[in-house]
């Protein structure tokens, strides 16, 4: 079952199009990947689901209710571009955005004390922000985002910014909190953080979804029929047999031991072409490589541009 | 609704708590007060010993001239050129040369030699002093009695009395209304200067710092600028409030002391006067001259006694925060609209400008108060804060007063209303340049 379903939404500014026609569904208790290149309309998307603006057309529907200004206390929002208010005392300030949020004042503090101790910042307390080190203002904002115990938590771009301490902090929070049963829902162009934590994905690019699902699912539909292999013997012996079943992409010899890779062409199985080629060398490893994250969004990303300019012409 | 109130409390509580407010709020007064008293002081002190050395060529003026509490006059037989040259050998403060054709037209100068500036009431004197005694010198040589032309001369008091349609009828005491008038229009103007100018900085500031965007993700973008707007209202209310107690404190400690002072120089000055007079003039017309003086200065007194202060404090409340509100949301769009402080002058000057226009106007509207300028000065929203208070001393027909505050309230409900829609839009616009007519289009977005 879907926590947020995003339907059909579009939004346009006075002289371009933010989203066009978008939907996603995240489902409950995962970490879902928001993609896209710089201004394809990722903010634009949080920000409608953050009811900061309102959506031209669509609509958006939390646990199938349509969102309602009262939602705000479920969901958690550290944007891109975060600040706090640099005179302020930290603690104060943890305070006021905790009640914000729907808080009461004596539970806000309770909560708050908790999440002080476990990062170790109990005596920030009294402490303005401007006093504190830019990684101790990212754990500050991280704290208040999550302070009310969100059950949607949206995290713009979360890791840019932080360093690697703080990042590997933020990483373990955040499978703590989905293990708890928070959704989460975060935009990044750090593909190798998305490998590593999304379940699920939605790619935007130019205003439009170009592709979701699993990350897994996605991953598989991609790959291509390509194998990485390391084995000792001749690379010429290697290649005359394999010859009308694939295509040797690379190769990289150390004296008897090549590592190729390869793609498969047609219908041919990694079988077979270990039946045809095992007579001759001795394999030492052989491996489907599953394009990356990275190349998907890449070659997804690019396609559509090269469409874009395509039909450009037709004009 | 709740959160609103959060939003004006930390408003609130973060500039009350700072110390700036803390030092504004006593020092002003102080300061305004000590400003006073050092001014009263200072015109007390230029009253060094003089010792006049006179060369009275003309000879009218010989051991005719009277001394004052500070000034002595000597007349030796002595030549100017000789008294230059030895100047600096005696002790005189001053030479007064006066030339021998002073009684004549086209007359020469009289010069005043001096080694220190003596300062303005020394020169005062001396022309109040050598005027009255040509004049009487004139007229005793056409055989005219001083006393006949005094006789003739008569000071008239005139009171300003209004009729109203009804027949009721008011004595208004010009002066001193028109004064505080103009004096509280003038602090409307500072007050929507200076606060609107904080709703804008304020404004920027939570942009610029991008909290702004984790705030509008639990509270609408309307409730945050309007709990601003508040919250500052809220921190000017209590300035004034603390400034109009510590004033009216002070105020009363210094009409103690200084202020007896003051009128005991007051009578002084009266008295001098009449040393001028004294050369054949007459008793009876003295002390009746004396009396018209008094009279004159007891009344200015007793016309601000006289005046309903809660009336002029509660009406410059009102139009205050009338004001403020009107402003304050134009001052907030504009912040909510830029990126940097180089930016606000182009934006600034368009909202400042009927501020400024509203103060030009009160100069006329308090010579005419019930002119149309006055009168469309005080009912247009953009000017009414000022204008109105202005005319407000001096008597406002009270379906005036309602019209203008009820147009006051429908102006700030609609700048609130249109600063809102550009606020949320601005707030989340970042390395643009914006133009007015890019501001005008966010009105139309939906939100």
């Amino acid at each position: 079952m879907s926590l947020l379903s995003v339907q059909n939404v579009s939004k346009r500014y006075a002289n371009h199009t933010a989203l066009k026609n978008v939907s996603i569904e995240v489902p409950e208790q995962s970490i879902f990947g928001l993609l896209g290149p710089n201004g394809a309309g990722k903010t634009s998307l949080i920000r409608i689901i953050n009811q900061i603006t309102a959506p031209d057309e669509g609509s958006i529907l939390l646990n199938g209710k349509k969102l309602a200004p009262q939602d705000v206390s479920r969901i958690g929002y550290l944007p891109e571009e975060r600040g706090l208010y640099k005179k302020m005392k930290v603690g104060e300030q943890a305070l006021y955005f905790a009640q914000l949020k729907g808080m009461s004042k004596a539970d806000a503090m309770g909560k708050l004390k908790i999440w002080f101790e476990k990062f170790e910042m109990v005596n920030w307390w009294n402490k303005k922000v401007e006093e504190l080190s830019k990684g101790m203002q990212q754990k500050v904002q991280f704290i208040i985002t999550i302070i009310h115990n969100p059950s949607l938590l949206i995290l713009d771009e979360p890791f840019s910014g932080f360093d690697p301490i703080n990042a590997n902090l933020i990483r373990n929070e955040i499978l703590e909190l989905r293990k708890q049963g928070t959704t989460i829902i975060f935009s990044t162009h750090n593909m190798g953080s998305v490998e590593e934590l999304c379940d699920y994905i939605a790619l935007i690019n130019k205003s439009e979804k170009i592709l979701d699902g699993a990350v897994k699912e996605i991953r598989k539909t991609y790959r291509s029929n390509i194998y990485d292999t390391t084995f000792k013997g001749n690379l010429m012996g290697f290649t005359n047999a394999m010859w009308s079943g694939g295509e040797l992409l690379e190769k990289n010899s150390e004296g008897e031991l090549h590592t190729v890779r390869i793609k498969l062409t047609a219908n041919n199985t990694p079988n077979q072409l270990l039946q045809t080629v095992l007579p001759t060398i001795e394999i030492h490893s052989f491996k489907e490589v599953i394009p990356s994250m990275n190349d998907i969004f890449i070659a997804k990303v690019n396609s559509q541009e090269v469409f874009g300019t395509q039909s450009n012409y037709t004009e | 609704m709740n959160k609103i109130f959060l939003i004006i409390w930390r408003e609130y509580f973060e500039r009350i708590r700072k110390k700036s407010f803390l030092v504004m709020s006593i020092l002003g007064p102080v300061l305004v007060a000590g400003g006073f008293a050092l001014m009263i002081w200072l015109s007390n002190q230029d009253k060094t010993e003089q010792k006049v050395l006179v060369v009275d060529e003309s000879m009218a003026f010989y051991k005719n001239i009277p001394d004052n509490d500070f000034i002595r006059f000597y007349f030796p037989d002595v030549k100017l050129q000789q008294a230059i040259k030895d100047f600096y050998k005696n002790d005189y403060t001053c030479i007064l040369y006066i030339p021998y054709n002073i009684a004549q037209s086209g007359n020469a100068p009289v010069k005043l030699f001096y080694k220190k500036t003596p300062g303005f009431a020394v020169s005062q004197y001396l022309r109040d002093v050598m005027e009255r005694k040509l004049y009487e010198f004139k007229l005793a040589a056409n055989n005219i009695n001083p006393d006949v032309i005094r006789n003739a001369r008569q000071s008239i008091h005139v009171v300003n009395e209004k009729i109203y349609e009804n027949g009721d009828s008011k004595e208004s005491k010009t002066d001193a209304m028109s004064f505080i008038g103009f004096a509280c229009g003038v602090l409307i103007f500072v007050f929507l200067t200076i606060y609107g100018a904080q709703v804008m900085r304020s404004v920027m500031e939570e942009k610029t710092n991008r909290v702004v965007e984790i705030i509008v993700s639990s509270v609408r973008p309307f409730q945050l600028m309007i709990g601003k707007i508040i919250g500052i209202a809220l921190v000017g209310v209590t300035q004034f409030a603390i400034w109009l107690i510590l004033s009216s404190v002070l105020t009363t400690a210094v009409s103690a002391t200084l202020l007896k002072k003051i009128t005991a120089d007051a009578n002084k000055q009266i008295e001098q006067k009449e040393i001028i007079y004294k050369q054949g003039s007459n008793t009876n017309i003295k002390e009746l001259q004396k009396a018209d003086s008094r009279l004159e200065a007891i009344e200015i007194i007793n016309d601000l006694k006289g005046l309903d202060f809660t009336e002029i404090i509660l009406c410059f409340f009102i139009y205050f925060v009338g004001g403020y509100l009107f402003y304050s949301a134009l001052f907030a769009a504009i912040g909510s609209a830029i990126d940097s402080e180089s930016d606000t002058q182009q934006f600034i000057m368009p909202i400042t400008l009927p501020l400024v226009v509203a103060y030009m106007m009160s100069i006329s509207v308090m010579q005419n108060p019930e002119g149309s300028i006055a009168f469309w000065g005080s009912m247009i929203p953009f000017t009414s804060p000022v204008v109105m208070l202005v005319r407000l001393p001096l008597g406002v027909p009270l379906w005036q007063v309602c019209t203008s505050v009820v147009l006051l309230i429908a102006g700030f409900i609609l700048t609130t209303w249109l600063a809102g829609r550009i606020y949320r839009t601005g707030i989340l616009m970042y390395g643009k340049k914006v133009s007015w007519k890019e501001m005008i289009k966010w009105i139309s977005y939906k939100g």
